[in-house]
Order: C-alpha cells, then sequence, then structure tokens
C-alpha cells in the first residue's frame, strides 16, 4: 500500500436551509486506504461522502484529489465511482447493460464491454447474470451489481454509502468479508460509510469517528476501540462504563471512592478525569477467589440482571452509585455479592477536557435537532 | 333481494341514458333515408356522402393536423415541465401544480374568449400578424389545454423513479444530458406517451375554446357541427359522429391498456 495523500478536505463547510452540516472539516484519505466515516444518522458523515463523490458542493473549504482542487469538478469527471444506499440500478436495463453503462459511455468497444462485463460479474459471483432484470434479483445480487457497475470503471476511489444497510445479518457479515477481500484485491481507496460500528471494526484500516458535522477520533480500529479519545467514542464503538473519577497520583486512579492501578500517567495531581472500562474487561470474584488487588480494595456490587447473549452472559452489577455491565462466559446468580477485579491495562482514562466538547455537542444534538439534519 | 334488483334497475337506467343516444345515433348512420325515427333500410350512403363533403373533410384535416401538433408540442412542454417541477422544492412544486390546474378546472368559455382577447390585442394592437385568427392561433390555444394533462401523466412517473439512479448516471460518467437521455427518459417514457394520447383526444374533444380561436379557414370538426346545428340537421353528421366516437373509443382503450399492462409489470 503506497503512503501517497490521495484525497484531502480542507475546512470544508456545509449547510442546508442554515442549518450547519459539516462544520470545517478536515480529513486526509491515502492512496489505497478503506476508511469509514463512522457515526449516528445526521452525523454528517453521508453530506462528506456526497462532497467527496460531486454530488453537493461546499459552502467553503476545498477538496484536493491527487493534489488538484476539484471542488467545483461534476462527477462524471472525477475518477471516483459510488455504491449508493439503495443501490440505484437502472430498472429498465438487465444486469450486464447495468454494469456496462459506464463502460458505453467511454465508448469502449462492444467485445470490451462484453469481456470485461463478464469479468466483473465473476468478481462479484454473479456469472451468467447478464440478461436477467435487476428487478428479479434478491437485495445481495443487487448490492453485487451495483459494486460490479461501478468497479468496472476502475476507479481511484470507490465511495459506499450504507451498502449493506437493507441486507439481513447474515448476508451483511459475508458482504462485509468479501468486501474486505474485494479491496485488498483491488487495491482500490475505499471510502465506507456506515453507523454500524462492528462493520467498521470489521473493515476499515483507519476509522473517522464523527458527530455533529465534526471529526472526534480518527484511527485505525484497535486504537478507537482501546483509546477512544472521549465519551461519544467509547459510547459509539462498542459499549463501555464509563465513570468520572480523579487520578491522586500517576498509575492510581480512583473513582466511586475506590482507587485501582492503572497505567496512564502525566495528569495532575486530583484531576478530574474519565474513566473507560470495557464490560469484557470486568472480572467478577466471589469472595475468596484470587485477585490482583486485594478483595478489600475492590469495588463491591450485586448482580441486578443476568442476560444470555450467545457467546456471552451479560450482567449489569449495581455498586450503589454506579451501575456496570460486565461480560461474562459463566452466568452468576441474581444478587450475588461480587468484587469487581480489572486488569491495570484495561482501565483507560479520558482527559475532562474532551469531555466537556462533547456534552456541548449532545447538548446540541438533544436540544436543536433541527440543527443535526436528517441526511436522507 | 328488493334492495338487490332496486340498485341494478338504477345501474341499468343510468347506463341506458349514458350510451341510448350514441346507440341510436350510430343505428340511424346507416338509415337509408332522412328520417330519424323512422328506420327504412340499410345504406352506407351518408358514409359516402360524408367523405365527398370537402368541407367536413378539410375541417377533420384541420381537427387531426391541429390534435397531432398540439399534442406533439405539449408532449415536449410538459414533459420539460414535470422535469422543472420535479426537481423544485415542494412548497414551489405544490404552488406551480395549483398554477397547472387552473387550464384544466377554468371553464372553456372562459378561456376560449380570455384566449381570443389576447390574440386579437397581440394582432390588432401589438401589430403581430402571426396572431391573426387562424391555424396558428388554433394549435397555440390547444397546446394551453393539453400540456397539463401531460405534465400530470410524466410527474408520477418520475415519482415512482429513485432520484440517485440520476446521480448514479453521472457518477458513472454521464453528461446531465445523457444522464437524463438514457436512465431518465426511458422510465418516463410511457407517463409521455400516455399524457400525448390524453391531450389528443382533449384536442379532438374540444369544440368551445377552438369556436372562439381558430379562423373562418381553420375550423375543426367540432366547430363545423356546431355551427350546422343551426342551420341544416344532416344525418351525415351521424355517420361523422359515429366514426368520431368509435375513434376516441378505441384511444381510449389503448390508455387502459397501457396502464393495466404497466400496472401488472409493477406487481410482478
Amino acid at each position: 500500500m503506497s503512503k501517497n495523500e490521495l484525497i484531502r478536505l480542507d475546512g470544508i463547510t456545509k449547510s442546508f436551509n442554515g442549518n450547519v452540516v459539516l462544520k470545517s472539516l478536515n480529513l486526509s484519505v491515502m492512496d489505497g486506504e478503506f476508511v469509514t466515516l463512522l457515526g449516528p444518522s445526521g452525523c454528517g458523515k453521508t453530506t462528506t461522502l456526497r462532497i467527496i463523490g460531486g454530488f453537493e458542493m461546499p459552502d467553503s473549504g476545498d477538496l484536493y484529489f491527487g493534489g488538484e482542487r476539484i471542488n467545483a469538478l461534476s462527477p462524471d469527471k472525477r475518477n471516483i465511482n459510488t455504491v449508493f444506499q439503495k443501490y440505484a440500478l437502472f430498472p429498465h436495463l438487465n444486469v450486464g447493460e447495468n454494469v456496462a453503462f459506464g463502460l458505453r459511455l467511454k465508448g469502449v468497444s462492444d467485445r470490451d464491454v462484453e469481456k470485461r462485463v463478464s469479468e466483473m460479474l465473476e468478481l462479484v459471483d454473479l456469472s451468467g447474470f447478464e440478461r436477467r432484470s435487476v428487478t428479479s434479483l434478491s437485495g445481495g445480487q443487487q448490492q453485487r451489481v451495483a459494486i460490479a457497475r461501478a468497479i468496472v470503471n476502475e476507479p481511484k476511489v470507490l465511495l459506499l454509502d450504507e451498502p449493506l444497510g437493507a441486507l439481513d445479518l447474515k448476508l451483511r457479515k459475508e458482504m462485509q468479508v468479501e468486501l474486505k477481500k474485494l479491496h485488498e484485491r483491488l487495491k482500490m481507496t475505499f471510502i465506507y460509510v456506515t453507523h454500524d460500528q462492528e462493520e467498521a471494526l470489521t473493515m476499515s484500516d483507519t476509522i473517522v469517528v464523527m458527530n455533529g458535522g465534526q471529526i472526534l477520533q480518527q484511527g485505525s480500529p484497535i486504537d478507537i476501540y482501546n483509546e477512544p479519545a472521549n465519551r461519544f467514542v467509547a459510547d459509539f464503538v462498542g459499549e463501555s462504563n464509563i465513570i468520572p473519577g480523579r487520578m491522586p497520583e500517576d498509575c492510581r486512579v480512583e473513582f466511586l471512592g475506590t482507587v485501582y492501578d492503572c497505567v496512564d500517567r502525566g495528569f495532575e495531581k486530583n484531576e478530574q478525569i474519565d474513566v473507560v472500562i470495557r464490560p469484557e474487561d470486568i472480572v467478577l470474584l466471589e469472595e475468596g477467589e484470587n485477585s490482583i488487588q486485594a478483595h478489600d480494595r475492590l469495588l463491591k456490587g450485586t448482580v441486578k440482571t443476568c442476560l444470555f447473549k450467545g457467546v456471552h452472559y451479560e450482567m449489569i452489577i449495581e455498586t450503589g452509585d454506579f451501575d456496570f455491565i460486565a461480560h461474562s462466559t459463566v452466568a452468576e446468580k441474581i444478587g450475588m455479592q461480587m468484587y469487581l477485579d480489572i486488569d491495570p491495562d484495561n482501565i483507560h482514562i479520558m482527559k475532562k477536557s474532551s469531555l466537556e466538547t462533547m456534552t456541548e455537542m449532545e447538548y446540541r444534538l438533544e436540544h436543536d435537532p433541527d440543527a443535526v439534519m436528517e441526511e436522507e | 333481494m328488493k334492495k338487490h334488483t332496486l340498485s341494478r334497475t338504477y345501474m341499468i337506467l343510468v347506463f341506458i341514458f349514458m350510451y341510448a343516444p350514441i346507440v341510436l345515433l350510430m343505428i340511424f348512420s346507416f338509415n337509408s333515408t332522412k328520417s330519424r325515427s323512422v328506420w327504412t333500410g340499410f345504406s352506407l350512403k351518408w358514409y359516402a356522402k360524408l367523405f365527398n363533403d370537402s368541407e367536413i373533410i378539410n375541417a377533420l384535416q384541420v381537427t387531426l393536423e391541429v390534435a397531432v401538433s398540439a399534442a406533439l408540442i405539449s408532449m415536449i412542454l410538459g414533459t420539460a415541465a414535470a422535469l422543472g417541477i420535479f426537481s423544485l422544492r415542494p412548497r414551489s412544486r405544490k404552488g406551480l401544480l395549483w398554477l397547472n390546474n387552473i387550464p384544466m378546472m377554468n371553464p372553456d368559455i372562459i378561456m376560449g374568449v380570455t384566449l381570443m382577447l389576447m390574440f386579437i390585442f397581440l394582432y390588432r394592437i401589438c401589430h403581430l400578424p402571426f396572431f391573426a385568427l387562424g391555424f396558428q392561433t388554433l394549435l397555440i390555444a390547444h397546446v394551453t389545454f393539453d400540456t397539463p394533462y401531460v405534465l400530470l401523466s410524466v410527474l408520477p412517473k418520475l415519482r415512482q423513479m429513485d432520484i440517485r439512479q440520476y446521480e448514479a448516471a453521472r457518477d458513472l460518467g454521464a453528461s446531465n444530458f445523457q444522464a437524463l437521455r438514457k436512465v431518465v427518459m426511458p422510465q418516463i417514457k410511457s407517463g409521455i406517451v400516455t399524457g400525448g394520447i390524453l391531450a389528443f383526444t382533449m384536442s379532438i374533444d374540444d369544440v368551445v375554446v377552438s369556436y372562439f380561436t381558430s379562423g373562418p379557414f381553420s375550423e375543426t370538426l367540432g366547430v363545423l357541427i356546431f355551427g350546422m346545428t343551426k342551420k341544416r340537421i344532416s344525418p351525415e353528421i351521424n355517420a361523422l359522429c359515429t366514426l368520431m366516437f368509435i375513434a376516441v373509443l378505441v384511444l381510449l382503450l389503448i390508455i387502459n391498456f397501457r396502464e393495466f399492462k404497466a400496472s401488472k409489470e409493477r406487481e410482478e
């Protein structure tokens, strides 16, 4: 994978009818990267994609493609193709002609068109479907036609706007794997939009978490999951327990009246922070079981609920001030007293400053939903 | 049981009132004498006479010419208008659709008189010879009341279409015009044709607007028949009306068949 910057968004701002959808957005996409824009509906991710595709013009800011400013370039002149949310296949054309659409416009000869269409259909596992009507296909098949129709033009960048949204869970999982394979094979840059955090974690090289028209964090799936930058990211990507606390000294954190060891340092003495603990990182101990710390220094709680979730049980542990979510492969009895043991590595500390900007944004989301335009 | 027979009788009466006159007219168009009440034998002589009457044939020609041209022009204008209105914001769209409905709701007599006054104004006051009452003014008038019908039959087709398809076409390298021609047009074509046929029947059907806006040498059949009924009532008219009725009936059947076919396709 080459490390050249292919697309750069520089201070892109966009509003619809006075509602600001993107606020001075900066984003850089490397050549060959699989980037996912992740966020709740109305966060501006689809608008960002549509600006890159050329379907919306930014109000201000610049869009660069391979170093060239392309703000005003129409979609047909961009070396970018899109897989649309509801596929937008042409119902009056058969599968083969849908895929051939871009090639025919370029004036490719009939023989080459035929050859490349059948290659593409083979790639997406639809060999021999040329003469079928697109309306007779299942959702998953239509999805593949939409992908074939886009990549047959060999674009530098493929934009995918929640392409798996309309498929059922099993098919979605299959398509995730196939898209990832396709990306590795084609060495194209993929920019993928989704609100499904699991999809983002599974497929991406880089995840860009967005909310309220801004980028909250950009990083590898592992970084985003393990080191969320703020409360919103921690909450949106995966389940988490977020507890306010303070740092009495380096590598020590106090929350809910209990002091735990952690690995974070460099905070001011008694700085107010937020603690993130993933449910799967909480080890539940009965009285007398082995632990890293002495039992009397651990949080104690009561099992309130215990739900079977397939691979694990999801339990809510009541500790008086805070209800923890904990995952375990062992079910505990409701009403049992348990100790919460947490490995120092699994306690993630977030600065308060990032929380404050978040609460302001959450406030806006809740009290001024108009400003957060529905992306449809 | 009693209720059943009552409603059935009512329905039969309605149909008799609607269709008996037409059936009678059709039967008497084959009568061998001028009589409108006594059947004297089968003959095609009124049809023969009809086709030898140069005045009627001329009017028929004008009628068909104006109906076909008006239908074609309004197909273009109506489609363009539908595309434009469709891409507007909902509020302005509603406003324009309301304006579009005025020519259809407006009584023909008002439309005829106002158009005539406008043509006379343009011809006499503005000295534009083009607007002397004649074929061209007749055509303008027909286009005016035909276009809304085309617009209204194209608009639903556009609504059925996923507008992202247009974006998809642009995305795949089509220019604005190519996207319109290769993706939008094929999907609204049936609406345009239906609108055109509807416009054609509206033109054939019209008497009042034509009466005010045609010149002495561009009388349509409707206007001619209307004039004839004042002086001589010839059985030729029976024959003519029969032919016109059949022509319109065939067109209506075509429209219905097309809609039936389209709805069946949608179900599949």
